[in-house]
């Protein structure tokens, strides 16, 4: 844990992030030359995009954010998290699998690795797997990528070792079904259907398979605790299933059960942006307001307009 | 520990940075396209790798006659006919650019075996699978659709709403009502919840996941959150 | 068993029956007799039409097919009746796809609407088909720099850069309007997102999306999205309008969104019943445990 304290002091993120700019600006400008001397144009445009500013000005404030109450999270001022009711399920959920000897069904939804979501569901996994390693429960996992199912694998092995259970990982139940949508839904119903699991964790991406996968696991009788940030499909999820982290509890899920002021402390950055965020509406739509209320000031349609810039619009 | 922890942590964090600058800084745009088409070329490979996971995972249960073991049998069975008939361009008409070729068609074109599997075996399977949905909606309002409290009664007086204005059960039930009072109309009425409630709290969902995904991104760049490597020791 | 303890542990199979029923009754009066329930256009639909009609003729239009088989029994009579449109006008058609399957819905809606009824139209010239390319959002960055290079080859094989349709096209800029019909992820959200928001409003949308994917999208309209589709509700309120201006008796293929909407009537119908049912249930057994 000493270590994990220090782990931004390291340097070694910092250089790596160094490294990343410096490549990529290398390997740009080249870029860049070549359609300039194809285009005629790189000349007259500004390196900066200068459109996405305000955007960029978004994404320096929350990381300044984060460093501020990471940094207050170590000072002993770790933020007080609000309980989470799906959270809190998930022992349960796990225990309950373990008392009826049956196994606990997770699907790290349907999309790969550069989905943050699938990030998000597999890191839910990890922790999903390690609880089940303790109480000596069955963790199966069918995905519909292949580089989830190594990326699953990797973490239910890191999470078995480290509950001490390192015979509990067995690879084969993470095993690939298919990237096709409905053919992995007609799989996953039919094991659901046959194998009758316990507990049932959706924590991904996830479309039109959300309610079959859900009343599939309703009508046998599992727990059923849901995460995903696609706001299309969390009624969904909603109707059907026993507990639903919805979109950024999603997010805060893995910081919210680890406990660490590194993590919690980023949690509390995310919140200030809200803060930013509702100011930000609530002041533009004052502006807006009295600017239909007041036509004849000027400075209010200027004062807009500057606001609509500032949040990237 | 190097190659299982290290490595990937800083594969994840120069390009997810590199990716990241790229946005904002045009002569970088093209870096983070490199990383996207380095990862749709590392994706592509790993199928090797779900393909013999499917296999085995198959093939194991039907050697232990696992309950559904005769599921597992057809899933070979179509895998291996669809990978023959796909890989070896069964039934293939030579391409118009290169007639002397007997491989040179495309395979996915619809007079061809493979174009035959996708008409007549996946498009009908998959418009079933969507189907369902239709059923599980139904059962899934029967049984979830009460209302125990204000806030659901609120629920389910809109979604009475919408079903109904978005048919045209709504004229008839409401297309009496005078000019006047065309807003109470329900096709008016379900076009209003959309755009007015429904986007406003579509909008704060948006806006929270957005600031979610920002701090897990941070987490994961920063180093902070490495439990999507399986976390352990750092 | 009394009625209500029946109806509290009602097996959904009985559901199940009665959603097919009132489906399929439908299907099968509208098919026998031709007729449909009649529709009432509203304004996203009748900006739908807008947008494509004040484009001048011989303009170009980037047509993203973003589905597959599964949905398109909802998604295929607005493609169906947008590319008729599109043909009609004498713009342009270049045909993308980000779904794998995509493409192949693009190549059957050309040969449905295109060879069928505007057979004076030519591929390459008047509309092309540049077929799936794998990369999601990353196909979006490219195109918003390089349109050829994210699309090299059509799906005969040519290469794009030499097909007339495309001359003069440098990224996706130089398409005044995008049409999108997405069943998911990548579609019409990150269309807007991606290549709508970062080309300062030299692009125009208008999007076709599912009924699941529809409240995700009015954030978005009449903002970055200039028209929407909604479902088959949508697709059937556009194609009613489409098929005033077009005139004549149209061939049934474009009356496909019109004829569905008779068993979503039913079928909504259905779901009201069902959900009053299930309330009553609810609110009898109260009264039961209380007495």
């Amino acid at each position: 844990m000493d270590r994990a304290h220090h782990r931004l002091r390291s340097p070694w993120p910092w250089a790596a992030i160094l490294v990343g700019c410096v490549i990529g600006w290398g390997q740009g400008q080249r870029a860049h030359a070549d359609a300039g001397v194809v285009a005629g144009t790189a000349a007259a445009e500004s390196i900066l995009n200068e459109h996405r500013l305000p955007l960029a000005a978004w994404i320096v404030g929350i990381g300044a954010a984060t460093t501020i109450f990471v940094w207050r999270a170590r000072r002993g001022r770790p933020p007080t998290i609000r309980r989470i009711a799906a959270l809190e399920a998930v022992d349960e959920a796990i225990g309950r699998a373990t008392e009826m000897g049956r196994p606990v069904l997770f699907i790290p939804g349907i999309q790969d690795m550069d989905n943050i979501q699938t990030v998000a569901g597999v890191t839910m996994l990890g922790r999903v797997a390690k609880t089940a390693a303790e109480y000596d429960a069955a963790v199966e996992a069918p995905v519909c990528r292949s580089l989830v199912m190594e990326a699953a694998r990797e973490a239910v092995q890191a999470s078995c070792l480290a509950a001490g259970r390192a015979d509990a990982y067995q690879p084969d139940r993470i095993h690939y079904v298919t990237d096709e949508q409905f053919g992995y839904v007609a799989y996953v119903g039919g094991k659901m259907m046959r194998e009758k699991p316990a507990a049932c964790f959706y924590m991904g991406c996830f479309f039109a398979e959300s309610l079959i996968f859900s009343e599939n696991g309703n009508s046998i009788g599992a727990i059923q605790i849901a995460g995903t940030a696609e706001s299309s499909q969390l009624p969904f999820f909603v109707a059907a299933c026993d507990y639903t982290l919805i979109g950024e509890e999603f997010f805060a899920a893995s910081a919210y059960l680890s406990g660490e002021p590194d993590q919690l402390g980023t949690l509390q950055a995310q919140d200030s942006g809200k803060v930013a965020v509702m100011s930000f509406i609530v002041i533009g739509a004052v502006v807006a307001t009295a600017g239909v209320l007041m036509p004849s000031a000027a400075w209010l349609g200027e004062l807009g307009a500057l606001l609509r810039k500032a949040m990237g619009g | 520990m190097v190659l299982t922890r290290l490595i990937p942590l800083w594969i994840a964090i120069v390009s997810g940075v590199a990716i990241l600058v790229s946005a904002f800084i045009r002569p970088m745009e093209s870096w983070g396209e490199n990383f996207t088409d380095t990862f749709n070329v590392i994706a592509a490979i790993a199928s090797v790798l779900g393909a013999g996971s499917l296999l085995k995972a198959n093939l194991a249960k039907v050697s232990r006659r696992d309950a559904g073991w005769g599921f597992a049998l057809v899933v070979l069975g179509t895998f291996l006919i669809t990978l023959v008939v796909g890989l070896g361009k069964i039934g293939v008409h030579p391409s118009h650019d290169f007639p002397q070729a007997d491989f040179g068609g495309k395979q996915e074109s619809a007079d061809t075996p493979f174009g035959w599997i996708y008409e007549f075996a996946m498009v009908p399977l998959t418009s079933t699978m969507f189907a369902l949905l239709a059923f599980y909606v139904a059962s899934a309002a029967f049984r979830a659709f009460r209302a125990k409290n204000l806030e659901a009664s609120l629920l389910l007086g809109t979604a009475f709403v919408i079903l109904l204005g978005r048919t045209f059960a709504g004229v008839v039930l409401t297309g009496w009502l005078p000019d006047w009072a065309s807003g109470l109309r329900l096709e008016n009425l379900s076009v209003y919840v959309m755009q007015v409630f429904n986007t406003a709290g579509n909008r704060a969902i948006i806006i929270g996941i957005a600031l979610g995904v920002a701090a897990t991104s941070l987490r994961i760049l920063l180093g902070v959150d490495r439990s999507w490597l399986g976390g352990g020791e750092r | 068993m009394s009625l209500l303890a029946r109806l509290q542990s009602l097996d959904r199979r009985w559901i199940f029956l009665l959603m097919a029923i009132a489906v399929a009754g439908p299907i099968l009066w509208s098919g026998l007799t031709g007729k449909t329930p009649p529709e009432q256009p509203t304004d996203a639909a009748r900006r739908v039409l807008k947008v494509i009609d004040d484009l001048p003729e011989g303009s170009r239009v980037l047509f993203a097919f973003d589905y597959d088989p599964a949905s398109a029994g909802e998604l295929q009579p607005m493609a169906t009746s947008l590319m008729r449109q599109c043909a009609a006008r004498k713009l342009r058609i270049v045909c993308i796809a980000l779904w794998p399957l995509g493409g192949n819905m693009a190549q059957e809606t050309i040969a449905h609407v295109i060879r069928a009824d505007f057979p004076s139209l030519r591929e390459g010239v008047d509309f092309v088909n540049l077929g799936f390319q794998a990369g999601n959002e990353g196909v979006m960055k490219v195109v918003l720099t390089d349109f050829t290079k994210a699309f090299p080859k059509d799906t005969r094989g040519q290469a794009a850069a030499d097909l007339p349709i495309l001359q003069g096209v440098r990224t996706v800029r130089d398409f005044p309007l995008l049409v999108n019909v997405s069943a998911g992820y990548p579609g019409s959200k990150e269309w807007v997102q991606y290549v709508v928001s970062a080309s300062e409003g030299s692009v125009k949308m208008i999007a076709g999306c599912t009924g699941v994917q529809t409240p995700q999208m009015y954030p978005y309209y009449p903002g970055q999205l200039a028209g929407l589709l909604g479902a088959i509700k949508g697709a059937a309120e556009y194609e009613n309008l489409l098929n005033g201006v077009m005139g004549g008796d149209p061939a049934p293929k474009y009356l496909e969104a019109q004829r569905r909407m008779a068993p979503q009537l039913f079928g909504h119908l259905l779901l009201v019943g069902l959900i009053v049912v299930g309330n009553l249930i609810q609110f009898m057994g109260r009264r039961g445990t209380r007495a």
